[in-house]
This record gives structure tokens, C-alpha cells and sequence, in this order.
């Protein structure tokens, strides 16, 4: 019933919005409206008020509920603001991965580790089912990133559009064929977060998930390595793990 | 308001307007509804038109229910019941038709024909005083074109797309899978369908607008018009302008498809994302074309149960030219995720924002009409204040997804589904119910049976809301929208939206007793049956109006301005 949990403080700020200023706000305005429409049903029925006014005018109340909706737009309008900026300063990235969306699954590729581009496609439901993994959300190649780092996302389509989602970091960007877009996240906590390709794309647009696997540093060392067993690559790759290590 | 200067007195009747019929006896069958030229003939065809449009959409949706009941795939596939019944293609491929199907069938051939077509046909004439609209044999190209092109979007559904037969891309065409996505003559069939219906609908426009600004009964200044013109009046224009833009991004995709443009396509140089400009220039506008006429509806009958006038009719006048201005400049909170400028993106989201002011005028305008009535709950009052609640609801969700920030994380989700078929469905629909009722025996001459109509109405409203309510739930969660299947955790809520298709279901059942109750019964109706409240001059006529009326044009006198 309410927004799935964050794993970035940008998701947070989202929860926040929402949970404290939207929700409160939505709610009231609503109840305001229904308490006024019960009142009216109440005390202006044919039976309570057989005789009806003839007024059509009130200036200080149409004045007032034009004004007092754009107070509270304001109001909601310097959060949006905050928040919208906030999500688009991105920090200094500490790598960069390259996506890319096709009918109907995800490439993602490292530059900077020298990752070629691997394909992420969806698990069978037998397969989601004997890993005890969600069918419809599980890959078998995730995208892997490490926890408390600046990751740049990039995005591209080979074919039609897709749009990368990832609820928990409060993100979500179309892949479109000839444009490059580009978004980021901060995981704050590691594991295995979930989404959906999120514009439709075709026949198997609902099973293009997207999994994401975030790691401590030094996993996603490791796991560099694993992909690219070139010493150079790993030369390169541990310096930040050093530094990590250190400010551990 | 404008009132109907008594030279007659409030009684005047058939005899007065229609007595002096130098047209003689109606037509007969063929020349009468194929031929038609008469406003009220047109509009009953449209509504006539609108009702069987919106019962296979109501299907198509229940198709689309039935899948999602649960997870897994159990209706779209080789095998199941809809394989044998063999209507629609039983694949992935053809829930996707379905859903495309469903929402262009509900915009352009259910909501759109019955507000405008029925309704602004039925009414706009005899609410301004006039004999008829401005051009009625374009008024009955109107009409037969929409039939066209609804025999091209049901022709686009069994022919070949490309994936399988029909179009599978979503009401909004997006390329490039509405261009190498779909190869079949399918999407070929989709554009030519919406170019007609928009040819349609431009005729309609230049019609109503002639009409309204020239065929208007003397004494009736445009300050003076009933809020239903003026709703039609914005309504129209907005039409006018922003579907030639339509027409021509739909144009661009048929030649980028068939004759080797590269509008669209990004390999020859195009842009996929100027068609979600172009598309959503239209889109936004028509988003208001389909609620607008229902706000003028609703301004009426809120007023004529309150026996009370309008409360704020200018302010409500110009709340209406407000929002359709508007709705031109703010399309692109439409496209928050397609890798705009944040500074572009901060200016859709400040204009976004500001159409809930308006709107905010309107829904307390409602309520201070009716405050200080003397509230009568008939069936039209009912749907009426359900709408203001519903449209309340779905409005300010709207103010939630117009944030960009949070918006990335509602974008195409089921939240965004269910905002829309609460200002849509449950407002636009509502509005059309309440309208429906409020004329049914102006139109037909008949009446409606009131309990079963009050049935119709409280099984709708608990319906429809348990369908859409835990959408908002769905959406919040993270379901994407337009996905044939989706992950167990999202079983829930939708089978719980489901039940609620089944309750609207028999909602919809109820409604087709009130029609056939009110065929077979035949009790004559009344021409004015809501009493002193129903001031605008329709109810001066008999029900059913005369063939002609107005041979001799009332004379409107001001009252209270």
C-alpha cells in the first residue's frame, strides 16, 4: 500500500515527499471536500431546507479559495523543487555503467572496469522458483554495484523505447534508440533490488526486470575481476578498493 | 441566469415552437437516420453510437481484469476460453490490442461522441434558442465519418500487425513500435481510423463554434449562455487546435512507416521523442475535451436539484477557458521521464501545478450551489455529487504525479492508471450518466424507471472504486502499467480490482434493465420534470422536443444581472 522501501537517500527524500508533505496534504483536501458535500447532504435537503437561497455570490470566499490553493501549491512546489534539483546534482560519479535496452532484455557494461556488455535476461519461472527468487523480477546477470558509490547510469535502446526503473533508488529513465540519458544512485545498503521495464515495449514487455545487486567493495571487486581477468583491469580496479579500505 | 422571457409563459410548449412546422410531417426511417440533418436525430445517433462503443470497451476492459486477476498468464493464451472464442488473439500480443483497443475505443468513440456528439448536438441548439446547428449536413458528415473510422480501428484489430493481428503499442502510438514494432497494415489501419475521427471531430468543432457564436437567440449574450454552452465552447476550441497537430504527427508516423521518411526514427536523423511532443500537445488537450462538457453537465444539474442558480457563473465560466488554456502548456508532465532539461521539466511542473487551481474554483463553486439548497436526490443529483467526490479524488492525485521528483517513481505505473480513471472514468463516465438521466426524457420521451436507476448508480459507485482505489496502491508498490503479467507480490490488490470490474459488470447490466425497462414500459414523460430548478430553455419545449423548434427564436431577458 505505500511506496516500496529506499535504498538511497534521493529514494528517502522521495518517501519523505510524499509521506509528509503530499499524502497529509491530498488526503485533507479530500476530506475537506467530503465533509463539505456531507454537510451540504445534511443541511440542505429538501426536507431539512424546503426553501432554498438565492444567493450566487460571495466574493471573500472566491477569492479565498483561489488563493489559498496557490499558498499551498507554493508550498508543495519549494519541496518539489528541492527535491527535483536534488535528484538531478549528481555527485562525482565513481563509475559509470552503460545500459541498453532491446526487445526484451538489458545489456549493461562497465567502461571504466573494462566490462564488455553483458546481456540480463529473465529467469524461467522453474528457475526463479528452485533459486527462491521472484519470478518476473529475477535476472540471471544483475547489475552489480557497489554500496555507498556514486553509480552513473547511461542509457540507450537498440530498438524500440524501454524505461529503466529502479523503485528503491527512486529512479526510473526512458532508453530511447539514438539518444543517450543518463541518471544515478547512491545505494546506501546492500542486496538485491528490483524493477521493471517501465515503458511498453513490445510482446514480452513484462518480463524485461530489472535486477540490481549491490556489494560491499570489496565483492565488487572480486566480482570485477571475475568478469575481467585481465591484470591491468584489476590493477586498476583495486586502487578504490585500497581507499575503501583505508577509510574502513 | 439567462431565463426564457415569458411572452408565451413558462407552459409554451410544442405548439408554440414546433405548431408552426413549415418542414410538414417528419422523414421517414432511412431518410430520417441516414440522411439526417437534424440536431437531435444527430445526437441521438451519437449517443446511440457512444452506447455500444462504450459497452465493448466496458469488455475490453473486463478482458483486461480477467488476466490480471491473478498472476501468470491465464487468459491471453493458447488454450484458454477467449482462444475459443476465438474474437480476440489469445497471446500476449493481443492483451496489448486489447488495452490499445480499450482506451482508444473509450476516448474516441464512447466519451467524445457522447458529450459532444450526443449531448453538445442534443443541447447546445435548445439551450442558445436555435432552430438548429449552423451546418447540419456537415453535422451528419460528422457522424458518418466517426462511423468510418470506427469500422477502420475494428478492421485494425483483425488484420495483421506485425507481432500478431492488430495493433499492440498502447493508445499513444509511440515509435518506434508503432513504426518497426508493428510492421502489419494494422497500425496503418490505427492512424487512418484517428485521422477520420479527428476529421470528425474538426468538423464538429467549426460547426458548434458557428453555431454558438452566431445562432444564438436574441437578448442571450455570451455572459448569458447556459454553463453547458460554454463548456462545449472551450471544449471545441481545444479540439480545433490541437487536433491538426495530432493529424499531423500521425501523418509523419504513416510516412515514416510506408514511404521512407525518418521523422521519428533516430537512424535517419529523426527523433522518436518529438512524437511524445507532438502526440502529447494533442494529448493533454484532449484529456480536458473529454471532462470539460462533463463540468458544464454537471454545473447544470447541481443547480437545478439545489433549486438554486449557479453559484460563481462567471468565475465558473472562465475556470473552464482557464483549464483549456492550460492544457496547452503543460504536455510534457507527460514525458517527465524521457531525459528533458530539469529546467524545462521545473517549468511543466509549475504549470501543471497551477491547472489545480481552477479546478479547486470549480468543485467549491459545486458545493456553495448547493449550499443554502434545497437538495432533491434524483438519480442525476446522485451520479452528480459522485462525480465531484470521484473527480476530487483523481484531481488530487494529479497534483502528486505533476512533481517531477516523485513522479520518477510513479511514472507509468498504476498509480498513473488510476489517476486517470478517476477523472476519466469515474469523472467523464459519471458526468455522462448524470447527463444521460437528467435528459432522458427530453431525449427519448419516455421515462426512467427511478429505483433501478438509483441501483444502477450505488452498484457503479462501489464498483468502480473498488477497481480503481487499489490501483493506487499497485502504483505506489511499483507495478508497471501495460504488463500482461506481473510478480506474485502484486497479487493482492488486483484480484480485489478485479472483484470490483465484476460489481461494475453488474452495474452495467442494471443499466441496460433501466434502458429496456424504459423502452417496454413507454410512460410518457414530462417536459420539464425537475420543476423550478431546470431553468434553461430546453425544459421549455415538450419531451420529446418537436422535429423543428424555436421557428419563432425565444427572447432571453437578464435575471439577476
Amino acid at each position: 500500500m505505500d511506496l516500496q522501501p529506499a535504498a538511497s537517500q534521493i529514494r528517502r527524500d522521495v518517501i519523505s515527499f510524499h509521506d509528509n508533505i503530499l499524502l497529509p496534504i491530498i488526503v485533507a483536501i479530500t476530506l475537506l471536500v467530503l465533509a463539505l458535500l456531507i454537510i451540504v447532504m445534511v443541511r440542505f435537503n429538501k426536507r431539512a431546507n424546503p426553501t432554498p437561497a438565492r444567493f450566487s455570490h460571495n466574493t471573500p470566499i472566491e477569492v479565498a479559495w483561489t488563493v489559498l490553493p496557490v499558498l499551498i501549491l507554493m508550498f508543495i512546489a519549494i519541496f518539489s523543487f528541492k527535491l527535483l534539483f536534488e535528484e538531478h546534482d549528481m555527485p562525482k560519479p565513481d563509475l559509470t555503467v552503460k545500459v541498453i535496452g532491446r526487445q526484451w532484455n538489458w545489456d549493461y557494461e562497465y567502461p571504466d572496469q573494462k566490462i564488455a556488455a553483458y546481456t540480463s535476461t529473465p529467469l524461467s519461472a522453474e528457475e526463479a522458483a528452485a533459486g527462491h527468487v521472484p519470478y518476473l523480477l529475477a535476472a540471471n546477470a544483475p547489475l552489480v554495484a557497489p554500496v555507498n558509490k556514486v553509480v552513473r547510469v547511461q542509457l540507450t535502446a537498440e530498438d524500440v523505447i524501454h524505461s529503466f526503473s529502479v523503485p528503491a533508488f527512486g529512479i526510473k529513465i526512458d532508453a530511447i534508440p539514438g539518444r543517450l540519458n543518463q541518471t544515478w544512485f547512491k545505494a546506501d545498503r546492500t542486496g538485491t533490488f528490483y524493477g521493471q521495464c517501465s515503458q511498453l515495449c513490445g510482446i514480452n514487455h513484462a518480463y524485461m526486470p530489472i535486477e540490481v545487486k549491490v556489494v560491499t567493495q570489496p565483492e565488487f571487486d572480486a566480482w570485477v575481476a571475475s568478469k575481467a581477468p585481465k591484470p591491468a583491469v584489476v590493477a586498476s580496479a583495486s586502487a578504490p578498493a585500497a581507499v575503501a579500505a583505508a577509510v574502513h | 441566469m439567462a431565463d426564457l422571457a415569458n411572452a408565451h409563459g413558462r407552459a409554451a410548449h410544442a405548439d408554440v415552437y414546433g405548431g408552426h412546422d413549415s418542414h410538414g410531417a417528419t422523414p421517414g426511417f432511412f431518410t430520417r437516420w441516414f440522411l439526417s440533418t437534424n440536431h437531435k436525430d444527430i445526437g441521438t445517433l451519437y449517443i446511440i453510437f457512444a452506447i455500444q462503443a462504450g459497452i465493448i470497451g466496458a469488455l475490453f476492459s473486463g478482458l483486461i481484469r480477467w488476466e490480471l486477476a491473478e498472476p501468470g498468464l491465464q487468459v491471453f493464451i493458447k488454450g484458454s476460453l477467449l482462444d475459443h472464442l476465438g474474437l480476440v488473439e489469445a497471446s500476449k500480443h493481443g492483451y496489448y490490442v486489447v488495452v490499445t483497443g480499450h482506451a482508444l475505443i473509450m476516448i474516441f468513440f464512447m466519451v467524445m461522441p457522447a458529450m459532444i456528439g450526443g449531448f453538445g448536438n442534443w443541447f447546445v441548439p435548445l439551450m442558445i434558442g436555435a432552430p438548429d446547428m449552423a451546418f447540419p449536413r456537415m453535422n451528419n458528415v460528422s457522424f458518418w465519418l466517426l462511423v468510418a473510422s470506427w469500422v477502420m480501428l475494428l478492421t485494425s484489430m483483425f488484420v495483421d500487425g506485425g507481432p500478431g493481428k492488430g495493433f499492440g503499442g498502447g493508445w499513444t502510438l509511440y515509435p518506434p513500435l508503432s513504426t518497426i514494432g508493428h510492421t502489419g497494415p494494422a497500425m496503418d489501419c490505427a492512424i487512418l481510423a484517428v485521422h477520420l475521427a479527428g476529421a470528425s471531430s474538426i468538423l464538429g468543432a467549426i460547426n458548434f463554434i458557428t453555431t454558438i457564436f452566431n445562432m444564438r437567440a436574441p437578448g442571450m449574450t455570451i455572459h448569458r449562455m447556459p454553463l453547458f454552452v460554454w463548456s462545449i465552447l472551450v471544449t471545441v476550441f481545444l479540439l480545433l487546435l490541437s487536433l491538426p497537430v495530432l493529424a499531423g504527427a500521425i501523418t509523419m508516423l504513416l510516412t515514416d512507416r510506408n514511404f521512407g521518411t525518418h521523422f521519428f526514427d533516430a537512424a535517419g536523423g529523426g527523433d522518436p521523442v518529438m512524437f511524445q511532443h507532438l502526440f502529447w500537445f494533442f494529448g493533454h488537450p484532449e484529456v480536458y475535451i473529454l471532462i470539460l462538457p462533463g463540468f458544464g453537465m454537471i454545473s447544470h444539474i447541481v443547480s437545478t436539484f439545489s433549486r438554486k442558480p449557479v453559484f460563481g457563473y462567471l468565475a465558473m465560466a472562465y475556470a473552464m477557458v482557464a483549464i483549456g488554456f492550460l492544457g496547452f502548456i503543460v504536455w510534457a508532465h507527460h514525458m517527465f521521464t524521457v531525459g528533458m532539461p530539469i529546467n524545462l521539466q521545473a517549468y511543466f511542473v509549475a504549470a501543471t501545478m497551477v491547472i489545480a487551481v481552477p479546478t479547486g474554483v470549480k468543485v467549491f463553486s459545486w458545493i456553495a450551489t448547493m449550499w443554502g439548497g434545497s437538495i432533491e436526490f434524483k438519480t442525476p443529483m446522485l451520479w452528480a455529487i459522485g462525480f465531484i467526490f470521484l473527480f476530487t479524488v483523481g484531481g488530487v492525485t494529479g497534483v502528486v504525479l505533476a512533481n517531477a521528483g516523485i513522479d520518477y517513481s510513479l511514472h507509468d505505473s498504476y498509480y498513473v492508471v488510476a489517476h486517470f480513471h478517476y477523472v476519466l472514468s469515474l469523472g467523464a463516465v459519471f458526468a455522462i450518466f448524470a447527463g444521460f438521466y437528467y435528459w432522458f426524457e427530453k431525449m427519448w420521451g419516455v421515462r426512467y424507471n427511478e429505483f433501478l436507476a438509483n441501483v444502477h448508480f450505488w452498484i457503479t459507485f462501489v464498483g468502480v472504486n473498488i477497481i480503481f482505489f487499489p490501483q493506487h496502491f499497485l502504483g505506489l508498490q511499483g507495478m508497471p502499467r501495460r504488463a500482461v503479467d506481473y510478480p506474485v507480490a502484486f497479487t493482492y490488490w488486483n484480484k480485489i480490482s478485479s472483484y470490483g470490474y465484476a460489481i461494475t459488470l453488474v452495474g452495467l447490466g442494471v443499466f441496460m434493465l433501466v434502458l429496456l425497462d424504459a423502452m417496454v414500459r413507454r410512460r410518457p414523460a414530462r417536459a420539464n420534470p425537475w420543476g423550478e430548478g431546470a431553468t434553461t430553455l430546453e425544459w421549455t419545449l415538450s419531451s420529446p422536443p418537436p422535429f423543428h423548434q424555436f421557428n419563432e427564436l425565444p427572447v432571453i431577458h437578464a435575471e439577476g444581472h
